[in-house]
């Protein structure tokens, strides 16, 4: 684990990256922090997404089912415990469901995988509605003294976690695993890699990931709901701007993140109706003109010129 | 008894749309995930007819069948004829088409709420009470699972009886033998997936009668109908026929006795059952 010299220059150069970030409330332009909260959780679970995603191949489609988990444990325990605690019990919560999910279907063929995740954020939400409404109780009301730029502090943090995190598999013996039951997992399974518990214990950083940025933003809402909470569309546009971007690298799909949150911006402050459209166009252009996200334009442009120049 | 014969009812359909399901995966090996999309266009068109036409739904899906027929023959050909060229292995062409079918699913419910709008869609045909051992059902409900029956009965004579069946189930259970005998897997594969478009899209029509949709509510039923082909086994009529009905049986079952909200997480323990249980479907093998 030795630190070679571009390897600190890259750690200089994201420190210094987080340092300007971080004094995006400072501008004080309301607009430009609210835009700034969303490209931090986006990134934060796309990120985190691509983590597991990326070496797998497997689509996830459990965000929005962990997010409205985490939502609901600030909600639930914010009159009771300190919020950093909140957030700590929701990222073990992610974890464990993750676990047990992964645990279910990571055995099987990916495609179980798919179709489990695609309904999970339905489900839980079913199960909370039906308890609620036996309970008798209809929303929950998240009350704090913590404003916009405190939740962008906390999810820049979360965010930097989540590229640390990162890195250190990318170095670890699991990483080196995953790399190799991406490439071909007969062959894994042939060297001795249980490829079921790697990809169980990967599934559960992007699970508890997305349940510690639902409880960071629990307070932004204000007043949670189910619907409002496990909002399925959540998973998809993490999907779309991690495969933008390209999963294969760490900062894939923080280039993804930047230009579609934009764009869904754009969109549904002009075209509210649209939006589903555009996520459905975004989808093909992935699958047939950008396969391998931004990153794999790049790499392409690289090889070339590399090409050129040993030529 | 109510609970069993509700729930073999719905289960017709389910079966229906299944089958679907189970033609474009098990023959054409597309995960089709905007096979709701389909259904649900399948519905208004229907709704549409009897509501502009007062033409009955019985009569609308024989115009239905075609076009979405002539719709999945296209969307396959142009768009997923590609992904299966390029793919190089299964595990590829799964994730490309589960991508590429999420973007039209999207694209479906974009146009239809451009289209129609976001609200509910139902009308009245045949909501007449009917009399059936000693308990009254929906004469609708009864003619649905009717028409279901026969259609599917249809496919299974067709894919057990007849030469181009025959060529299909051989493509279902080994795609590249199947090319060695002189099969063109291609145009089948085409040929299946725009029939499991057209009969999920008749199972659209048929549920429309009984049921009220929306734009947005397609994606449920693709889960539905994904968890039944999952259990049922793929490219498995039989298995589906009987996964459909147990998914209907246990579906009324939990939203009359528990709460009707409840209904997807009932088709999820069903499924995490398979999954734990019988990963290989209900009447499937083990492979080694």
């Amino acid at each position: 684990m030795s630190l070679t010299g571009s390897d600190l220059r890259n750690l200089v150069l994201a420190a210094l990256a987080l340092g300007i970030c971080a004094l995006l409330p400072l501008s004080g332009s309301g607009y430009w922090l609210g835009l700034g909260v969303t490209i931090a959780m986006f990134t934060a679970l796309a990120t985190s997404w691509a983590l597991f995603s990326g070496p797998t191949h497997y689509i996830s489609l459990a965000t929005a089912a962990f997010f409205g988990v985490g939502t609901y444990v600030t909600g639930l325990g914010i009159d009771s415990l300190p919020y950093w605690g909140l957030i700590g019990i929701a990222g073990a919560i992610g974890a464990v469901l993750a676990a047990l999910v992964g645990l279910a279907t990571l055995r099987l063929s990916g495609v179980y995988f798919v179709i489990f995740t695609l309904g999970l954020a339905e489900l839980v939400r079913q199960v909370i509605t039906w308890v609620q409404n036996n309970s008798g109780q209809k929303g929950l009301y998240v009350l704090t003294d913590l404003d916009e730029a405190g939740i962008y502090w906390w999810l820049l943090g979360l965010v930097t976690a989540v590229f640390v995190t990162g890195w250190l598999i990318g170095r670890s013996r699991l990483g080196f695993a995953l790399r190799i039951i991406g490439d071909d997992e007969t062959v894994a399974a042939h060297s001795g890699i249980n490829t079921a518990r790697a990809k169980v214990l990967l599934f559960m950083v992007p699970g508890a990931v997305a349940a510690m940025t639902g409880a960071i933003l629990a307070p932004r809402y204000v007043y949670i709901e189910p619907s409002l909470a496990f909002a399925p569309i959540l998973s998809f546009q993490v999907v779309i701007m991690a495969l933008l971007g390209g999963a294969s690298r760490l900062w894939g799909p923080l280039v993804g993140v930047i230009p579609f949150t934009f764009l869904l911006e754009a969109v549904s402050a002009n075209f509210p109706n649209q939006s589903t459209l555009v996520i459905g166009v975004a989808f093909l252009i992935i699958v047939y003109f950008l396969p391998n996200g931004f990153v794999g334009l790049l790499d392409r442009a690289l090889t070339r010129t590399g090409h050129r120049r040993e030529a | 008894m109510d609970i069993l014969i509700t729930g073999i009812l719905l289960g017709g359909t389910y079966a229906l749309i299944a089958i679907g399901l189970n033609l474009q995966y098990g023959v054409a090996r597309i995960m089709n995930l905007a096979n709701g999309e389909i259904l649900v266009a399948g519905g208004y068109l229907a709704f549409i007819a009897y509501v502009s036409l007062q033409l009955s739904p019985l009569l609308t899906i024989f115009l239905v069948a075609p076009l979405a027929f002539a719709l999945n023959w296209l969307i396959y050909r142009v768009m997923l004829q590609p992904l299966v060229n390029r793919a190089k292995t299964r595990g590829q062409l799964e994730t490309d088409s589960i991508l590429a079918t999420f973007g039209m699913s999207f694209i479906g419910v974009g146009l239809m709420l451009g289209f129609f709008g976001g609200d509910y869609f139902s009308y009245s045909f045949m909501a007449v009470p009917l009399q059936l051992l000693g308990s009254t059902y929906g004469a609708n409900r009864v003619i649905a699972f009717c028409m279901a029956v026969l259609i599917c009965g249809a496919l299974y004579l067709w894919l057990n009886r007849s030469r181009a069946g025959l060529s299909i189930r051989a493509i279902a259970t080994a795609p590249a033998s199947a090319r060695l005998v002189g099969i063109d897997v291609k145009r089948l594969s085409a040929l299946a997936f725009a029939l499991g478009g057209a009969v999920t899209a008749v199972g659209g029509a048929l549920i429309s009668t009984y049921l009220t949709l929306d734009a947005s509510t397609g994606v449920v039923f693709t889960l539905k109908a994904l968890i039944i082909v999952i259990m049922g086994g793929v490219g498995d009529v039989r298995g589906t026929i009987v996964a459909a009905l147990l998914l209907g049986i246990v579906e009324t079952a939990v939203a009359s006795l528990l709460d009707p909200g409840l209904t997807l997480a009932a088709a999820y323990i069903l499924f995490l059952g398979i999954l734990l249980f019988r990963p290989q479907g209900l009447f499937g093998k083990t492979t080694t």
